[in-house]
């Protein structure tokens, strides 16, 4: 066991899946001697070298596009999107093909592969490197999409999409890459893709996060449990495509109440689905409404007014008071 | 510091039999009248082949398609030259290609028929890609396969296949770019048939040639008389003796006509005129290739009339088949999303089934 920030877990987790797949491959923008410019593929290129992990021409959708060929034809391709919204200029190639081949081809093809791509707030970069625009690929049936949350998930989930038979969209929120360390433990850990967690069983309310948002709930959660006594119950997502309803819903029906916090803009996210699914299994069971603690539907600002957009420990504590004392 | 030229670029056109029929004897490859025969037979399936689809279209009986006739030199010539475990990678517009690696017209038929049943016809290890839709895009696969295979000491070169309006699209100069710089065994043939849709190649680009776009990639390039069968194979011939042994990718400019309309709901009339297209009739593939053969006494009427009789007859097979088949899964769809169903989908399978059974209750 070593303490591990998400870079290195991630890491971790790239390093042995190469170690037991050959065909497994990274490329990307900067991602061999420099390692990435987030150091998450460090010293991989040293070890297995440059047909392996593969510096390439700066064009997204050419890194997309010849990573489906290179899934097409077996390899496994884990390509990395310097930064989310650069993302977009291969969205054709991962919405018109990669989510595609399996239903147009009735099987005869699949594209296994992973877009990695870090996402979110917490840089204090220019415009264009702090958006949280997941559901972009979660609308896409035949695209997974997978959020971790710390070291020791993210480590366990990118090892489940390098091996998932089918193109997953790995989002690392960049806010939580060196924020914080866990112990993660060296021999392999795998966890199941599509599966929510539970990280804090409770009885009043439930609390639906992911991403770099699971901190900040956190912190809400404990300080107002410790305030008022309450016992809260959160869901740490993990994956948003194909989304676990079950375990949200179980955990609604067991406490009535729900406050889902997701740092994307308010409209049309992740939240108005989860809303909609305990709308169709579980609003008999409900106490009041579901709450949403969200980022607003504005493009978001550059970094110096962006701690004021993204969900706070203080509004999320309002909503769980409100969506206590409905 | 003066000023001095610091490189200098050519470019080459080849064409070995023209469109009076003139053979450049020097040039002419060295085929056998099998491989020759099999050319002329596979050119005249797809021919055939577009014709019955037309009418079948008009008739209702199929959904919309874009012909290649006119075209088919370029198709068949490139995929009877390619070796089997060579990749085929393909638009739209290269049906004889296809054919010739072992598609049916059943498949296409199924497939402009709405049905992913007719992309699912080859077992993967064909090699051979389902069309490809979005403008350019199956370039950058078509790189990605290139460099599997140099990564995995597989012998196989990759064909992809796009048209002239194609070159305009950033995938395609990003396809270029990464097959030249990763030294990827890929042979892009754009058939620059004149036309994308309604714009003609005079509002596509100024540059002079198409094949012109390959020198600034570094790479072997070539423009060839597309309804020229000979010189077809003898481009495409170099440049996959070029992949296999490891030289790289090359940039094929096919030269060539679309005769018909764009796609079956496109009206050239619109855009161009009879005049235009007559002219290029007068150019067309078939014919000139036809009296080819007929020079090497490979050919004459009796012989075509046979053909004609024989791909007729193999064509009624497919159509009757196709006519046939009502195995479809309505709920085919939900199978192929993931490898494993989420519950999600399971559910909405279900809600879907019912809901078709309900309407099939209320006849
Ligand atoms: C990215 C994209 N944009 C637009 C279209 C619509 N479209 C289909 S074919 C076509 C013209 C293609 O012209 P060209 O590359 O010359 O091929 P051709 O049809 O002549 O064979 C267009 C605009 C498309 N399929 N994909
Ligand atoms: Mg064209």
């Amino acid at each position: 066991m070593a303490k591990l920030n998400m870079v290195q877990a991630i890491n971790l987790g790239m390093k042995q899946e190469m170690a037991n797949d050959d065909s497994v491959i990274m490329l990307g923008e900067d991602v061999g001697v420099d390692g990435g410019v987030f150091r998450v593929t460090d010293g991989l290129q040293e070890i297995y070298g440059e047909d392996r992990v593969m510096d390439t021409p700066l064009a997204e959708s050419g890194i997309v596009g010849a990573s489906i060929g290179m899934a097409l034809a077996g390899l496994k391709p884990v390509a990395e999107m310097q930064f989310s919204g650069f993302s977009y200029l291969a969205i054709h190639q991962m919405e018109g093909h990669a989510a595609r081949y399996r239903s147009r081809s009735q099987g005869v093809w699949t594209c296994p592969m992973v877009l990695r791509m870090p996402y979110g707030g917490g840089v204090r970069a220019l415009e264009h490197h702090s958006e949280s625009r997941e559901v972009l690929w979660a609308h896409n049936p035949g695209l997974k999409v997978v959020i971790p949350s710390t070291p020791r998930n993210a480590r366990a989930l990118i090892v489940a999409a390098i091996r998932d038979p089918d193109p997953v969209v790995f989002m690392e929120p960049k806010h939580s890459y060196r924020a914080f360390k866990e112990e993660v433990p060296e021999a392999e850990e795998v966890l199941p893709i599509g599966k929510a967690r539970v990280v804090q069983e409770g009885s009043d309310l439930t609390v639906i996060a992911w991403g770099a948002a699971m901190r900040t709930v956190q912190k809400a959660a404990k300080a107002f449990g410790e305030k008022t006594g309450k016992s809260i119950e959160i869901i740490d997502l993990l994956t948003i495509s194909p989304m676990d309803t079950e375990t949200i819903v179980a955990s609604v029906k067991k406490t009535g109440r729900c406050v889902i916090v997701q740092e994307a803009v308010r409209s049309f996210g992740p939240a108005s689905e989860i809303i909609a699914r305990i709308n169709d299994h579980a609003l008999m069971y409900l106490e009041a409404p579901v709450a949403r603690v969200t980022g607003f539907d504005v493009v978001t600002p550059n970094f110096f007014r962006e701690k004021m957009y993204v969900p706070t420990v203080e509004r999320i504590s309002d909503a769980l008071n409100q969506t206590l004392d409905f | 510091m003066p000023r001095e030229t610091i490189a200098e670029f050519g470019l080459e056109h080849l064409q070995i039999l023209d469109d009076t029929g003139k053979l450049d004897a020097k040039l002419e490859p060295k085929l056998d009248d099998a491989h020759l025969l099999e050319i002329y037979r596979y050119m005249m399936l797809a021919r055939e082949s577009d014709k019955r689809m037309l009418n079948l279209q008009r008739q209702g009986r199929i959904g919309t398609f874009g012909p290649s006739t006119g075209q088919e030199a370029i198709a068949v010539t490139t995929a009877l030259a390619m070796n089997d475990e060579d990749w085929l990678v393909g638009a739209f517009r290269e049906l004889g290609a296809r054919l010739v690696r072992g598609e049916t017209l059943l498949g296409n038929l199924l497939l402009y028929n709405g049905c992913e049943e007719g992309n699912a016809v080859l077992p993967a290890e064909k090699r051979v890609l389902p069309i490809n839709i979005i403008v350019a895009s199956q370039n950058l696969q078509a790189v990605g396969l290139g460099y599997a295979m140099k990564h995995q000491g597989d012998k196989g070169a990759v064909v992809s296949f796009m048209g002239d309006g194609a070159t305009s699209e950033g995938d395609f100069h990003e396809a270029l770019n990464f097959a030249s710089v990763w030294r990827a065994p890929v042979i892009f043939i754009s058939q620059n048939n004149q036309w994308a849709i309604s714009v003609p190649r005079e509002k596509q680009m100024h540059s002079q040639t198409i094949a012109q776009k390959g020198i600034a990639y570094d790479m072997p390039c070539i423009q060839v008389d597309g309804n020229d069968v000979l010189a077809m194979h003898v481009a495409v011939t170099e440049a996959l003796d070029r992949a296999h042994a490891g030289e790289g990718p090359t940039l094929i400019e096919a030269v060539t006509y679309r005769l018909m309309m764009h796609t079956t709901a496109d009206d050239p009339r619109k855009y161009r005129s009879e005049e235009e297209e007559n002219e290029w009739w007068e150019k067309e593939p078939i014919k000139r290739f036809r009296g080819y053969l007929e020079k090497k006494g490979l050919w004459d009427d009796k012989r075509e009339e046979a053909l004609l009789a024989e791909l007729k007859a193999q064509i009624d097979t497919d159509v009757k088949e196709f006519e046939s088949r009502t195995d479809f899964k309505v709920d085919a769809p939900f199978d192929y999303v993931y490898a494993e169903e989420p519950a999600e989908i399971a559910q909405q399978r279900t809600e879907f089934l019912e809901s078709i059974g309900k309407e099939a209750n209320h006849g």
